[in-house]
């Protein structure tokens, strides 16, 4: 009875004036990036991180909250609309979705994504808070040593879940623990890889990272296409409510879409991308009439939808009761947190349980404001998707830039900005996942404070890292996470479906 | 963004991945010496800041290692090629913004920004963008710098107000 208790104590807080008033633009700023290409929840967190620095911490995670989810509904729209995936985890909306707005279904598609998304997003936030204070509750007996298996564990899931390889993957994530060095150490209080550079004795700010691989990289490898990328925009044709069939066709694969997102995410294996794959392969085996897989099947958007979104409240699992981070958008709202001088992990709930459960409750609105908006809204959407390309993305430096200079006026930033906006083209060109930098630079500093931390305890012995049964629970995971994609290669003959790489 | 339609890949060596094999290779030694640099200091903890980079160092090696047999397999996917004016137009309005910044400020550095952005893009005239991305900008200066106190560069015409 507790956590209802705790999660009406929530309810009341989200009901603020304020914090719906938060919740409204997280959730309109949220479905807006998300149908816009080129920008997504991530980025658009990273921005408004410097801007809400003078906010209240509760209203601004709400905020944050609202465009996380906003944005996995708004990837929808522009999935079926367009046919170019707004984020990642609507790639597989697209195969389906795109074929029923040709066909003259795009009102059903948009409808069957919107709601399917509301029933798996309210499911899985209940989830979230059943299953929250039992993580705690385990988490509370940690070592340090055990944590530093779980980061190490978030580590290779990261790396083998996003991009083309898993070497691709641990690139990726070993570039951003490189990153992570730099700057003074701060038990130590030595200076790490920063070549007697000043400006580089404050390490390398998650914002600036995030925005350049983000913004920068996508802007300058979007721009080198020219001509390449043809896009067309299905117009919605038809009404936008499901007939009775369509209804039939649609709840089974919501709720078998839940059953796969909200666990797959809430495991430190991170990304939202792999259950809608996963959902996408199911509803196709057990539906009943498969010709129409490949031709507009609805069964084919319904689930997919539900697994990113029920994934995307399973991410916030580990996020608040563990601190890990397991996708772009998740690190970035953990320096959200730091921001405020807030560590989520299981102390948060002892010591913010206000802060904590008025976010988890705030979600539920959040769902319901997506829901009653976003049909009614749709020709909006539609507007935005129309912006010519110069224009937007000239727009999306503009604020990426302004961004950087309101977290930290300086030139030097501003270099890094372009830097990093260079090595994240250079990633996209050759097929390198941008997540696992970004959690490689959050995570990183963290993981080896609480290597040492733990090595500390033992007096220097190795040992103590491989004696905690828990951890040595976790590295078993890890290796398997690693080794997966090989294992199935070999018993399926095929490569194993590995998703995009935004969020 | 790749090109649906990808032509089969040839066993030549790729070049691009050796590139890139060698980055992360000269990563990894200038990495490596670090922790050798700082490994030379006396340190009080059982494990001194030197330790975890030693770890990556490694780590960054043995994906060079890999990166380069990968590369010696072969290309993997044809590559679909990449302009290089829009990039160069994109860049340059980057590098202005930081060279015009603290004499011009925000509002004409960032109006320079969005011109050389939407050329890049293929869209002129840059004179016209140049005009309206500053007219923006200073929307933007006025909203952030007076309404939520962020310190941006000021330049002549910020002074105005």
């Amino acid at each position: 009875m507790e956590t209802f208790d705790a999660l009406g104590q929530g309810l009341l807080i989200a009901l603020q004036p304020s914090n719906l008033l938060f919740a409204f633009i997280g959730v309109m700023l949220g479905t807006a990036v998300g149908v816009l290409p080129g920008i997504g929840p991530a980025l658009t967190v990273a921005l408004l991180l410097p801007i809400t620095f003078k906010l209240d911490p509760a209203g601004s995670l709400i905020m944050f909250a609202g465009i996380y989810y906003g944005g996995m509904y708004g990837g929808s729209t522009a999935s079926i609309l367009l046919n170019t995936p707004g984020e990642s985890s609507s790639i597989v909306t697209a195969l389906e979705g795109n074929k029923m707005a040709r066909a003259g279904r795009g009102g059903p598609a948009l409808a069957t994504a919107a709601i399917g998304s509301f029933v798996a997003g309210t499911i899985a936030t209940i989830g979230l808070a059943l299953v929250a204070p039992t993580v705690v509750d385990i988490a509370i007996s940690f070592g340090p040593e055990d944590y530093f298996a779980l980061m190490v564990l978030a580590f290779t899931t990261v790396s083998a879940a996003f991009g083309s390889s898993v070497t691709r993957g641990l690139v990726s994530l070993f570039l951003g623990l490189t990153l992570g060095l730099i700057g003074i150490d701060l038990q130590s209080g030595q200076a790490r890889i920063s070549f007697g550079i000043p400006d580089l004795l404050d390490g390398v700010e998650v914002t600036t990272l995030a925005v350049a691989l983000f913004a920068i990289g996508e802007t300058l490898s979007v721009a080198a296409a020219g001509n390449r990328a043809e896009e067309v925009i299905e117009p919605v044709r038809g009404s936008v409510f499901m007939s009775k069939e369509d209804w039939k066709r649609s709840w089974f694969p919501w709720l078998r879409g839940t059953a796969l997102g909200f666990p797959i995410g809430a495991m430190p294996a991170g990304g939202a991308e792999i259950p809608t794959f996963l959902s996408y392969a199911l509803e196709k085996r057990l539906c009943k009439k498969p010709e129409e897989f490949g031709n507009g099947a609805i069964e084919g958007v319904a689930g997919p939808e539900a697994a990113n979104n029920a994934a995307a409240a399973g991410v916030l699992v580990p996020l608040l009761t563990l601190g890990l981070p397991t996708s772009a958008t998740a690190a970035i709202m953990l320096a959200g947190f730091q921001q405020y001088g807030l560590n989520p992990g299981p102390l948060l709930f002892t010591t913010n349980p206000d802060l904590v459960w008025g976010l988890i409750a705030s979600l539920f609105i959040a769902n319901g404001m997506l829901l009653v908006l976003n049909l009614p809204l749709v020709g909006l959407w539609v507007r935005l998707l129309a912006i010519p390309r110069p224009w937007l993305y000239g727009g999306i430096l503009v604020f990426a830039t302004l961004g950087t200079l309101g977290a930290n006026p300086s030139l030097v930033e501003l270099g890094m900005l372009v830097v990093f906006g260079l090595l994240g083209y250079v990633l996209r060109r050759y097929n390198y996942p941008i997540a696992p930098v970004v959690v490689g630079l959050i995570l990183g500093p963290l993981s080896e404070q609480q290597l040492r931390r733990a090595l500390a305890i033992s007096v220097g012995d190795p040992m103590v890292l491989f004696q905690s049964p828990i951890a040595l629970t976790l590295y078993a995971l890890s290796i398997l996470a690693l080794l997966g994609p090989m294992l199935f290669t070999l018993i399926t003959g095929r490569r194993a479906p590995v998703g995009g790489d935004e969020d | 963004m790749s090109d649906p339609a990808q032509p089969p890949s040839r066993p030549t060596p790729d070049k691009a991945g050796f590139v890139i094999a060698l980055g992360l290779a000269v990563l990894a030694v200038v990495v490596g010496l670090d922790a050798w640099r700082l490994s030379a200091m006396p340190s009080y903890s059982a494990v001194g800041p030197a330790a975890f980079p030693a770890i990556i160092a490694g780590g960054l090696g043995i994906l060079a290692i890999a990166t380069a047999i990968e590369a010696l397999k072969g290309a993997e996917e044809e590559r679909p090629h990449d302009e290089v004016k829009p990039i160069l137009w994109v860049l340059g309005g980057l590098l202005g913004q930081i060279a015009l910044l603290p004499f011009a400020g925000f509002s004409i550095a960032t109006g320079w920004l969005f011109a050389a952005t939407v050329k890049g893009f293929g869209r002129g005239p840059v004179w016209a963008h140049f005009l309206a991305g500053a007219v923006i900008s200073f929307v933007i200066y006025v909203i952030f710098a007076k309404g939520l106190q962020l310190s941006l560069p000021a330049g002549p015409i910020e002074r105005l107000i």
